[in-house]
């Protein structure tokens, strides 16, 4: 992984996926190592992302590493014309690292073949958000024990989401089972299905957020966004009937967590909160671990 | 066929293509960087074919065209049929094949693409031939045929 950028889940192998989710494991257990000593990462945020900036800030200071960057493109050299390419180009001269997030989809595969410095990708656009997939592979890891043979339910916008999408690629390792349920206008692509029934994995579909999911290991929950919707009729109809409630939890199993990438609406009801099977804060949390353990892996100061 | 050929005069060595439709002549003539050769070229378009209607020709002398570069024209003219021509004779015939990566020709159809904004030179791969399917090196986004625009 030394020197590798890491710009889509799919960039990073089943083995390589174990071995930050591990690393994940063992940062969280000592928080404060000094590894990053003398090095500069730069955390460029072409758009402001205040969640995920916090996090990778956190994570490298953690580490004992220097921040420089900047937080939206305002105050940036952006504004005055410059190009991504010339931005990255006088950046990866500066840092050892280069932490980005832009709201053009590609802009972190084509940052990363301008610099001379590994990048991750801190979202692009509607493309992806790798590290977000690997604190939820590590938030899944650490509720359940392992990632192997898990039933993992999809809730809400299965369709525009790109963190379902992520996570049901890298889960695809791992022999799980997938239920999606969404209604019609925001089912889980074909592409996603094709995928999954060409490595033999199963998955099954459902309209309605019912009893269904007592045989589930994870819920994860997503925002159905009034700006996916052309017709407001549709959005009203739907964006109810994917709501959590505490008492839908009754009949589920003990390890059972919930699970969502946050910001949420009201598609959980505050009443899920104190149920000891709500996952979603501490998730997080588990972030800043699986952050360290990705920028110590790609520095290679860690084995 | 050899009489549809004499629409347009014979060459001596060099290459014809063939079964190119109407409306992508000069888009091919443009792929193919033609319009910088300095062979002798001649062309025709509107030429009555039974299979596609209308089809263009063009015929490049003393050029022979390496696979790589005449692929390039498969994602405009697929039905295009290559004579190599030697001694005013055909010596061999070739269909031209969808490469595997597409580089620098087609044009991502998601605005939000980063190839769309700044200048740089797109690349994809082939996600499938039948329906053609393109799959963006950076945004990783599919364009099919149906919004497929040639550079």
């Amino acid at each position: 992984m030394k020197n590798k950028s890491l710009v889509s889940i799919t960039d990073f192998s089943k083995d390589e996926i174990m071995r930050i989710v591990e690393l994940a494991s063992e940062f969280e257990a000592n928080p404060n190592q000094k590894l990053l000593d003398s090095k500069v990462v730069a955390t460029l945020f072409f758009e402001p992302s205040t969640r995920t900036r916090l996090s990778f800030e956190t994570a490298i200071t953690r580490l004992g590493g220097g921040i420089i960057g900047f937080s939206d493109s305002s105050s940036s050299s952006t504004t005055k014309g410059e190009t991504l390419k010339d931005t990255i180009k006088m950046v990866s001269n500066y840092s050892d690292l280069i932490v980005m997030r832009h709201p053009l989809e590609g802009a972190a595969r084509y940052a990363s073949e301008q610099s001379s410095v590994p990048i991750i990708n801190a979202g692009d656009g509607a493309n992806q958000h790798p590290t977000q997939t690997l604190l939820d592979l590590y938030s899944i890891y650490k509720t359940q024990g392992t990632l192997d043979n898990l039933n993992i339910f999809m809730v809400g916008d299965l369709k525009y989401g790109r963190t379902v999408h992520s996570l049901l690629m890298a889960m695809s390792h791992f022999n799980t089972t997938f239920n999606f349920i969404a209604p019609d206008s925001l089912k889980m692509p074909d592409e996603y299905k094709l995928f999954l029934d060409s490595i033999g994995i199963k998955y099954y579909e459902h309209k309605e957020f019912t009893d269904i999911i007592s045989e589930a290991d994870i819920l994860y929950m997503t925002r159905v966004q009034r700006e996916r919707f052309s017709d407001p009729i549709e959005y009203e109809k739907v964006k109810n009937v994917y709501v959590l409630r505490n008492s839908m939890l009754n009949h589920t199993k003990d390890n059972l967590r919930i699970l969502h990438p946050l910001p949420r609406v009201n598609e959980i009801h505050t009443d899920v909160d104190d149920n000891p099977k709500a996952y979603y804060f501490q998730q997080a949390e588990n972030g800043v671990y699986a952050r360290m353990a990705i920028i110590a892996s790609i520095l290679g100061l860690v084995k | 066929m050899v009489k549809k050929e004499l629409n347009v005069s014979a060459i001596k060595n060099g290459t014809v293509i063939d079964h190119i439709p109407a409306n992508h002549l000069f888009k091919v003539i443009s792929i193919l960087g033609l319009d910088q050769s300095e062979s002798m070229i001649t062309f025709g378009t509107n030429f009555k074919s039974k299979k596609q209607g209308r089809k263009a020709i063009i015929k490049v002398a003393k050029k022979f065209f390496a696979d790589d570069d005449i692929n390039k024209i498969s994602l405009v003219a697929p039905s295009a049929k290559l004579n190599i021509i030697k001694d005013y004779q055909v010596v061999e015939k070739r269909n031209v094949e969808i490469p595997e990566r597409i580089i620098g020709i087609a044009k991502c159809f998601n605005p939000k693409c980063i190839t769309n904004n700044e200048k740089i030179t797109t690349k994809f791969s082939l996600a499938g031939k039948e329906p053609l399917a393109l799959k963006c090196h950076y945004c990783e986004k599919i364009t099919t045929a149906e919004h497929l625009e040639v550079l």
